[in-house]
């Protein structure tokens, strides 16, 4: 006679966990012991120096959009941590699939400011990156890109070349078929891939709890089979050494890695959206004590490795390479405009002469 | 030289390709051990190895994305969608990256990978099995959306295609797959893309299709000819870009034309084709340009595909009534 239990005695097949990293508190003092790199100061402040580039960078673009002078453009306030420190852990041959929100990511990785001023003012050239040739321009559908990152280490790995791919997307793209089918996939073939999640709580208008009944997100890895991480996004050093981490075990055959670096979008969704409709203003003042330059800077003042002095110093220096960012991008002249089929096909087919030949002569 | 099916030269093509070129990569459901639903890559992957001819979840949107990946690092990946009604999920891929990866990056980034379709009707297939949606795929700037008409158009256009830098849809007519034959050398020679063949010389009326319907435009051409009437044959192969100058030429000659394509008529490739002929051959014309075409319809269930998908008669009826015209 088979014996019934009751539900609460099944046998148990399977737990999970998700570990959250987290070594700086808002006030810059250390949580847990940091990783070893975090002894090399010089480091810490190229993170700190990129992020606050970033930041500046992003209030001129809204200043010249508001002018007339960019179209719609996405501010990183107060994610900068996230692109800076995962960009920071990547090596040159590795490839980057950014959103439309990782300038700070791109730059990192030598695209030039103004090109990134040229692509959000409407000019393809923009996308002409100066960065490593193999890199993504940042994606603008979302999510999409990930099944892309899929591909390029499925690249790396039919080459058994020690090569990464890493993907940046956002809290939304989590509701996409596209992330759990790369992710999956990169599952399966245990693939040189991280996914990072720039988890900044709102998709447009819609927050987190609208969006994912999951208590993280970084547990979207488990369904595909490999480790997701929770990290506190405001902190530099965590997002690198996750990020290092991550990168190392994919590079080193250990399969992928998910990230999902938790932080706060500051700002509007773009220029185009008015946050204010959807947020109350209390929400975002007191996240601000939660932002990731001023932690970083405390940390570094605490080491007597930042001052004011160095902080004016840093101040001009970014507003002189913004300001010469912004002379050469203003300074680009037009395109012709039958360029629009320069590089629709390798060759243009002969049948679409015709309408080159049309916008030559008549625009 | 062997006779060989549609498929087969499918497979065939296949092959030599990867043979030639370690860097092309097959990819799909089922085409591994299984050697696809029709087969199209049976032998590969004992051949050439699981992973450059990869089994992949079942996940349509993937495999297009996963295209575009690995052609951006200079691969050429191959990749197999089962049945036209399944493409759905990457057209988003196909519209918003790997028809533009060139363009947005201004030449930095290509993407050089082919996705094979089985297309149409006709084999008696469940629902969603059966659908011609070329229209809207050629519909995508910087794509080209290649058919096949025959196994050795088969065989050269899809070495083409996997050879060419850019994304290339290649659409499979599945009604033909077996039932089309002939002689094809597998001598690795492709076929030109972009470019129309007259199949048939005539003077009086020209036939336009594609794919499947092929094979029902040359068996209208042959009753056209017993009662008298000379029809020239154009198989239009690649319908993005399509070849305009051999069409404008043939219509030049016949003063009639005739469309056939098995996709439903609004907004079917069938009107670019006349509106290309009123644009810049009106003059020529002696009749007006007739359409014979699918239904705007659901592409019906097997009991009713027969009458959905256009038969020889209409084809006849179609080039008998544009020649009596005046």
């Amino acid at each position: 006679m088979t014996k019934n239990w009751p539900d609460n005695q099944l046998p148990v097949i399977a737990r999970f966990e998700v570990r959250y990293r987290n070594y700086l508190a808002p006030d810059g003092a250390i949580t847990r012991p940091p990783p070893a790199f975090a002894s090399d100061i010089g480091l810490l402040v190229s993170l700190y120096r990129a992020m606050v580039l970033v930041r500046a960078f992003d209030l001129k673009a809204v200043a010249l959009q508001r002018t007339g002078r960019l179209g719609t453009y996405a501010v990183s306030l107060g994610q900068e941590a996230v692109a800076v420190g995962v960009a920071s852990a990547m090596r040159d041959e590795d490839v980057l699939l950014p959103s439309y929100r990782d300038n700070a990511a791109m730059i990192w990785r030598g695209v030039k400011l103004e090109e990134i001023l040229l692509f959000w003012g409407g000019d393809e050239r923009g996308n002409h990156s100066s960065g490593p040739v193999h890199d993504f321009p940042c994606c603008v559908p979302v999510g999409s890109q990930a099944p892309h990152a899929a591909g390029v280490a499925y690249a790396f790995k039919l080459r058994r070349e020690p090569r990464v791919a890493v993907c940046l997307f956002g809290d939304g793209a989590t509701s996409k078929g596209d992330v759990f089918e790369a992710m999956n996939f990169a599952g399966v073939h245990k693939l040189p891939v991280v996914f990072v999640i720039t988890n900044n709580q709102w998709a447009i208008s819609v927050p987190l709890r609208l969006q994912t009944a999951s208590e993280t997100l970084a547990q979207k890895a488990i369904a595909a089979g490999f480790i997701g991480e929770q990290v506190d996004g405001n902190d530099a050093v965590a997002m690198h050494a996750a990020a290092t981490e991550a990168i190392a075990a994919a590079r080193d055959g250990r399969g992928p890695r998910l990230i999902e670096a938790v932080t706060y979008r500051l700002g509007d969704h773009t220029t185009a959206d008015d946050a204010a409709r959807y947020r109350p203003p209390e929400e975002v003042q007191a996240r601000w004590k939660d932002e990731p330059i001023g932690r970083l800077r405390a940390y570094l003042v605490g080491r007597n490795a930042w001052d004011k002095a160095k902080e004016e110093q840093l101040v001009a220096e970014c507003q002189t390479r913004i300001a010469a960012a912004v002379e050469r991008y203003l300074a680009t002249g037009p395109r012709a405009p039958e360029t629009m089929f320069d590089h629709l096909y390798a060759t243009l087919p002969p049948v679409y002469a015709a309408q080159r030949r049309d916008v030559e002569e008549n625009h | 030289m062997p006779q060989v099916t549609l498929i087969e030269a499918v497979n065939m093509a296949l092959a030599r390709a990867m043979a030639d070129d370690a860097g092309v990569v097959v990819l799909g459901e089922d085409v591994g051990v299984n050697g696809g639903v029709f087969r199209a890559t049976v032998g590969l992957q004992q051949r050439f190895g699981p992973e450059r001819v990869l089994d992949t979840p079942l996940a349509e949107l993937l495999i297009s994305g996963l295209c575009v990946g690995l052609a951006s690092q200079g691969l050429k990946p191959v990749g197999e969608i089962q049945f036209m009604g399944f493409i759905y999920p990457c057209v988003d891929q196909l519209v918003n990256h790997a028809s533009r990866l060139r363009n947005r990056t201004q030449g930095r980034l290509s993407c050089p990978m082919v996705l094979r379709v089985p297309h149409g009707g006709g084999i008696r297939a469940p629902e969603h099995h059966s659908e011609s949606t070329e229209a809207m795929l050629a519909h995508i700037p910087g794509l080209r959306v290649v058919i096949p008409s025959s196994p050795e158009h088969a065989y050269g256009l899809l070495l083409a295609a996997i050879r060419d830098p850019d994304p290339v849809v290649f659409l499979e007519p599945t009604r033909i797959y077996r039932a089309a034959k002939g002689e094809v050398d597998d001598d690795g020679v492709a076929l030109p893309l972009d470019a129309a063949f007259v199949l048939r010389e005539g003077r009086d009326v020209t036939l336009i299709s594609w794919g499947a319907m092929v094979r029902e435009t040359l068996a209208a051409a042959d009753a056209l000819d017993t009662e008298g009437i000379s029809a020239e044959v154009i198989d239009l192969a690649t319908l993005k870009p399509f070849d305009e100058d051999t069409v404008l030429a043939s219509v030049a000659h016949t003063g009639r034309c005739v469309i056939v394509h098995e996709a439903a008529r609004t907004g079917g490739f069938g009107g670019e084709i006349a509106a290309l002929i009123a644009e810049r051959g009106l003059t020529s014309l002696l009749a007006p340009i007739a359409r014979v075409t699918g239904y705007d319809t659901v592409m019906p269930l097997p009991r009713l595909e027969q009458h959905y998908i256009p038969s020889v008669g209409r084809i006849v009826a179609a080039g008998r009534a544009a020649c009596r015209f005046n």
